[in-house]
């Protein structure tokens, strides 16, 4: 059974110009495991399509099936606890809270969820340690490089164990290597069973998913699985 | 939650720590103020209080009519209408604890090389009791001291200090005229009275004496005032009615003649003194309670900027799990420790403050626990008033846009 099953989903926006349809009926079905790229211009409505992926907004028309549920049917509160403890976001931009140390942002979540203080320390500090930034839990975000922020970002993504990574642009903002290492931390993830959404415009970084899918003017045109990087440089 | 939570609003406070404590600022002058103007305001009422218990409760005083010689016309006292029979008949009425004529004037008395001029008033000994005085040391005078006319007297606090110093007067003697009288005792202090004069410096002796010995009138048992303690206050419009009616029969006056005495109810004239300090202490509150507002509204002021600023922080948080009532919870808890903690240090300026005004300025200042505590919860309330509608308005936000907001 499909982890994501996305059926029909529109989406319009109110511009001076009149409505712009940013999504039209749109269908999609993400297996578990899978590891997708998606691509497209801007505007194409790859991030309106994250967004509703991600139960950040509600399609106008369609139906969208989360692990077999519903999620047309929820409330905002019930949004919000399928991305806290179901999905994980991780950002262009990083999006840590700045005034906070690496251990309190990746520990965030886990507030939300309602665990007591010594649970969230100890599993931010597993995920901080998944990450490679054991040493780092009491550093404030300004403290450390680009590829280490992410990588913080992704623990902070991982800590609640989710079963969908939605990656927006999650190398935009650092140079190739970085890039690299930050896209090895997520194969490795998906090597553990995670599904792996990400939003791309950069092909050497779609080569790392097995599946990669095309926006354009708000539909999908392209939809192929190729195979793995590695598997393709053999 | 909660702790986390109390954790993430100390930290946000704490990255404006300028900002946060200006903002507070706008609580400590607000609570400081009121708690200040309370301390006041109570204090005033406080001392007023103590001057009417000073005075005795549901007094009333008849005082004599006045003289008129060719058109010139003497002040209320001056004209012999009142007697003792008039008090001996009034003492029969209902609704009566106790009646006490008094006839006064003023005299130069003379101790050793000091002299003063006192406030003497002869009465009868039911006057300490009307006017609930009691002895700082020694013993009041008797009926029998009444009947006989005997020189002896009871000297009020100030009089004892200007004319025997500091030591006990008791037992010894002081001279008016060539007459030496014998101190029976001293009364314990009593303030000064709702005009502001001293009540401490009189002089208390047996009303024969005082007409005979001291005064001398040509009028044979009259005197200047009656002092009626009415049993209750409901008892006193009645009995002044009954007072005024029981006079006006025993003096034969004619229907339609003005009275040749005056009536006056001390409760009323001390009710009306009650009630503008009342008044004054609720106006002082009601003027701080403006600066307590004023400093809620700059609590939202700022709440509202801190959510603008922090919008992405919103979107972030609502990202990760975050529901519209966590957001809620996380800006109303920042508002309200801003509160709290401007109203602790208001609290602690107010009563500082307080206490250097009651220093400085010898007035009575009255700081009390619940007038803290009723501040304390004012501040409380400002702080969720004012820092309900910015929270309100950060858990509206929509979490794509507010993931936007650069």
């Amino acid at each position: 059974m499909a982890l994501l099953t996305l059926e029909g989903i529109s989406k319009s926006y109110v511009t001076a110009a009149g409505p712009f349809p940013a999504l039209k009926r749109v269908s999609l079905a993400i297996a578990p495991g899978e590891f997708v790229a998606i691509m497209g211009p801007s505007g194409s409505g790859k991030s309106t399509f994250m967004n509703i992926l991600g139960c950040l907004d509600r399609p106008d028309e369609g139906h969208y099936r989360l692990d077999g549920r519903s999620v047309e049917a929820l409330d905002k509160d019930a949004l919000a606890e399928v991305r806290n403890s179901f999905i994980g976001f991780v950002f262009q931009g990083f999006n840590l809270l700045p005034r906070m140390s690496l251990e309190d942002n990746v520990a965030l979540p886990l507030v939300y969820r309602g665990l007591g203080r010594e649970a969230r320390r100890a599993q931010a500090r597993d995920m901080l340690a998944k990450v490679g930034l054991e040493g780092y839990a009491a550093s404030l975000p300004n403290r450390i490089s680009g590829g280490q922020q992410q990588r913080v970002a992704i623990a902070r993504a991982l800590v609640n164990r989710p079963r969908l990574i939605l990656a927006d642009e999650p190398t935009g903002n650092l140079d190739s290597h970085t890039s690299a290492e930050v896209m090895r931390v997520f194969e490795a993830l998906n090597g553990e069973g995670i599904t792996i959404v990400l939003v791309t415009h950069e092909a050497d970084i779609a080569a790392f998913a097995r599946r990669q899918v095309r926006f354009l003017d708000g539909e999908i045109v392209e939809d192929g699985t190729t195979p793995r990087r590695e598997e393709a440089l053999c | 939650m909660l702790g986390a939570m109390l954790h993430e609003a100390w930290q946000a406070m704490g990255a404006n720590r300028l900002r946060t404590l200006l903002t507070m600022l706008g609580m400590v002058i607000g609570v400081g103020a009121v708690v200040l103007m309370m301390a006041i305001g109570q204090g005033a009422q406080y001392a007023v209080a103590q001057t009417i218990s000073s005075m005795g409760s549901n007094i009333f005083v008849v005082l004599s009519g006045y003289t008129s010689v060719g058109g010139v016309r003497s002040g209320g006292g001056s004209a012999p209408t009142l007697n003792v029979a008039d008090a001996e008949a009034i003492a029969e009425l209902e609704g009566i604890d106790t009646v006490a004529p008094v006839h006064w004037g003023s005299v130069q008395m003379v101790h050793g090389a000091n002299n003063w001029n006192a406030w003497v008033q002869g009465t009868t000994p039911a006057y300490l009791d009307a006017r609930s005085w009691p002895l700082a040391e020694g013993n009041a005078f008797t009926d029998s001291d009444v009947r006989a006319a005997t020189r002896v007297a009871l000297l009020g606090k100030t009089t004892a200090e200007n004319l025997f110093g500091v030591e006990s007067p008791v037992g010894k003697t002081f001279r008016i005229g060539q007459a030496p009288f014998v101190v029976l005792g001293v009364m314990a202090p009593k303030g000064q009275n709702l005009e502001g004069r001293d009540q401490d410096d009189l002089v208390v002796m047996p009303l024969t004496t005082a007409q005979r010995k001291v005064f001398g009138t040509a009028f044979q048992g009259s005197v200047r005032q009656i002092l009626v303690k009415a049993s209750s206050a409901e008892a006193m419009p009645a009995l002044e009615k009954s007072i005024e009616a029981l006079l006006r029969q025993r003096h034969r006056l004619r229907e339609g003649a003005d009275n040749d005495f005056t009536l006056r109810n001390l409760t009323a004239v001390a009710d009306t003194a009650a009630e503008t300090t009342r008044v004054m202490s609720m106006l002082l509150g009601a003027i701080a309670s403006v600066s307590l507002v004023v400093g809620g509204i700059g609590i939202m002021n700022i709440m509202l900027v801190s959510v603008t600023e922090r919008t992405r922080e919103i979107g972030i948080r609502m990202a990760i799990g975050a529901r519209q009532r966590d957001i809620l919870l996380q800006f109303l808890l920042e508002a309200i420790i801003i509160s709290v903690f401007g109203c602790l240090i208001g609290l602690a300026l107010g009563v500082g403050g307080a206490l250097l005004v009651g220093h400085l300025t010898k007035t009575t200042v009255v700081i009390s626990g619940s007038a803290a505590l009723a501040a304390f919860a004012v501040a409380a309330g400002v702080g969720v008033f004012f820092g309900y509608y910015p929270a309100h308005k950060a858990a509206q936000l929509d979490p794509i846009e507010a993931l936007r907001y650069q």
